[in-house]
């Protein structure tokens, strides 16, 4: 078999010839020197396709996946079980190559499962309406913050620092060019501090934005926060969810929130290395002319037919340009198809049961953790799937000790909270067996 | 087109009719005849503080949308809700269905604008 060869070194010259210069490193003349690599790649020249399938394959089993790891890491991206008809009907090829519609009525099957996904979005929220998704949880964030300032005319945006550490990196990223005031509240056992959101809140801010559950995984006071948020005329309060949460948790509509954000990853998206994940937001009507991104609506054709439309599209920049509520453009795809099919093979019940145990799940290991006194709880407030606990050796000792277990540890906090110097995040999900967490109890209890 | 007497217009085709140290804004028959079926109006809220040139409003029409920008600087001192439930009542009587009532901040700025005699020029040229 004749090995695949991009270029030739003939083709090569063919080419550096017609555009007038002698080397291809003159191509990379932009770049400054100390940044080049400055060497060639250490691959071999030629390999037979069977060589380099073998080579690859070889290569491939030094990844540790959850396939051959039990998952205790949470943090942002979860282990939950996916049903396997969430991956025959998003492989299907009508569904799996086509990307965000451009010539969207003509792709009546693309709108309906978009228009689905947005009702199932809005029936998890309690929310009227929800667009056809964003990148992921952090730039759904960042999305609702343009929103508020939109609404508001204001740019001071106050976020919790129980909101995801990486969703406020994104938020300080999009709003630089915004010039948004970004100022942190800050936390006390685990949740957003009540007395210190009530001082800042002012008739300058914009929205608060809160997670909840938390990135510790605590439920916050909702309730409480609703009502210092809302004291305030005009301000906004953004909330970013856990929609597996929303099986047993109150619908951030029934209580108030005005813009409902979150990450969909959980939702039958598998981990793949950290993305491309699902980012949802959702508002209710007096908002949805304020909305970024593509918003599907369903209509009737000619013949009286139930039909789907792109609407409201003059919120978007190929009709308002530079006033366009955000230059997104595009969606999840393939992604936001997985979380529709996912929402519907489970349905409420099931969507509730997954929810539950996962609780349950969570709760166990939790007692189960604390209960020698080796490990003691960071926080002592109500949580949902993740819960930290602390002691006195450092998380990445423990961590490299349940790996040799084939155990995927828990987030070390002390990166983004110095504070919790050893404190390490467990995410639980439904996909655990008891064996498996009495087996992460063991290791642990034998660390120390 | 419609261009009525007595009062001001702009170059992105607002006019204003003063009454004391107040006036109402609204859109041209020619802007709403460009624009088409109007379906939404985003209004300001009361006590909302603009300057001259800021868009305050914004019109929506079936393809296109565009911004409605404050011939003056002032404050909005009322807005026409009826234009929330019926949008289209700009595109039946532009002249009749205003946009807001502002005070105004500066009454030599009404200097600057265009009188009906300027406007209908105006849009012969444009």
């Amino acid at each position: 078999m004749y090995p695949y060869i991009q270029n030739t070194p003939d083709d090569v010259k063919k080419m550096l010839e017609a555009i007038g210069i002698d080397s291809v490193d003159y191509l990379f003349s932009d770049i400054p020197e100390n940044v080049r690599l400055n060497r060639e790649l250490d691959l071999k020249p030629s390999m037979s396709e069977m060589e380099i399938e073998r080579y690859m394959t070889d290569l491939s089993k030094k990844n540790m996946t959850i396939n051959n790891l039990t998952c205790f890491l949470g943090a942002g991206a979860y282990d939950h079980y996916i049903p396997s008809v969430v991956k025959h009907i998003t492989s299907r090829s009508e569904f799996y190559t086509s990307y965000t519609p451009y010539q969207a009525e003509i792709s009546q099957g693309t709108l309906q499962y978009i228009f689905e996904y947005q009702t199932l979005i809005c029936n998890l929220t309690g929310m009227d309406v929800a667009n056809a998704s964003l990148y992921d949880g952090g730039t759904a964030i960042a999305e609702a913050a343009f929103m508020s300032a939109n609404i508001t005319r204001r740019n001071q945006i106050l976020v919790s620092k129980t909101v995801n550490p990486q969703y406020r990196q994104v938020l300080k990223t999009y709003g630089h060019l915004h010039n948004f005031e970004i100022i942190e509240v800050g936390e006390e056992d685990g949740v957003t501090n009540l007395d210190e959101l009530k001082k800042l809140v002012t008739d300058k801010t914009a929205s608060v934005i809160v997670q909840s559950p938390n990135f510790f995984g605590i439920i916050e006071d909702l309730k409480a926060i609703e009502e210092i948020v809302h004291n305030q005329k005009k301000t906004l309060l953004i909330t970013s969810v856990d929609p597996i949460s929303l099986g047993i948790l109150k619908t951030p509509g029934s209580l108030g929130v005005d813009i409902v954000v979150g990450e969909g990853q959980s939702l039958g998206i598998s981990l793949q290395y950290g993305g491309p994940y699902l980012g949802f937001i959702a508002v209710n009507k007096a908002h949805m002319r304020k909305l970024p991104g593509r918003l599907v609506g369903q209509t009737v054709d000619i013949n009286g037919e139930r039909a789907f439309v792109l609407t409201l599209q003059a919120r978007e920049q190929h009709i308002r340009r530079e006033k366009a509520t955000s230059n997104i453009c595009s969606n999840q795809g393939v992604n936001t198809l997985a979380a529709a099919v996912y929402l519907v093979a489970l349905g409420k019940k099931g969507l509730r049961e997954v929810a539950i145990r996962t609780t349950q799940n969570s709760h166990y290991a939790y007692r189960e953790m604390i209960k020698s006194g080796k490990y003691k709880p960071l926080f002592h407030k109500p949580f949902f799937k993740e819960f930290a606990v602390t002691s006195n050796i450092e998380p990445d000792a423990i961590n490299k000790k349940l790996l040799d277990e084939n155990i995927l540890g828990g987030y070390a906090l002390g990166k983004d909270y110095p504070q919790y110097k050893n404190g390490i995040l467990y995410a639980v999900t439904e996909k655990r067996t008891k064996a498996e967490i009495d087996k992460l109890i063991s290791v642990l209890e034998g660390i120390i | 087109m419609k261009i009525l007497k007595d009062l001001y217009y702009t170059k992105d085709h607002e006019w204003l009719r003063v009454e004391g140290d107040e006036a109402y804004i609204g859109l041209t028959d020619y802007a709403q005849d460009s624009l088409g079926d109007i379906v939404y109006v985003e209004l300001p809220e009361v006590d909302d503080e603009f300057n001259k040139e800021d868009a305050f409003s914004a019109v929506e029409s079936v393809k296109a949308a565009s911004d409605v920008y404050m011939p003056v600087d002032g404050r909005i001192v009322e807005v026409n809700e009826s234009l929330l439930d019926e949008p289209n009542l700009l595109n039946e009587d532009p002249y009749k269905n205003w946009i807001v009532k502002i005070e105004i901040a500066d009454k030599s700025q009404l200097e600057e604008l265009m009188t009906s005699d300027e406007y209908e020029q105006y849009l012969e040229e444009v």
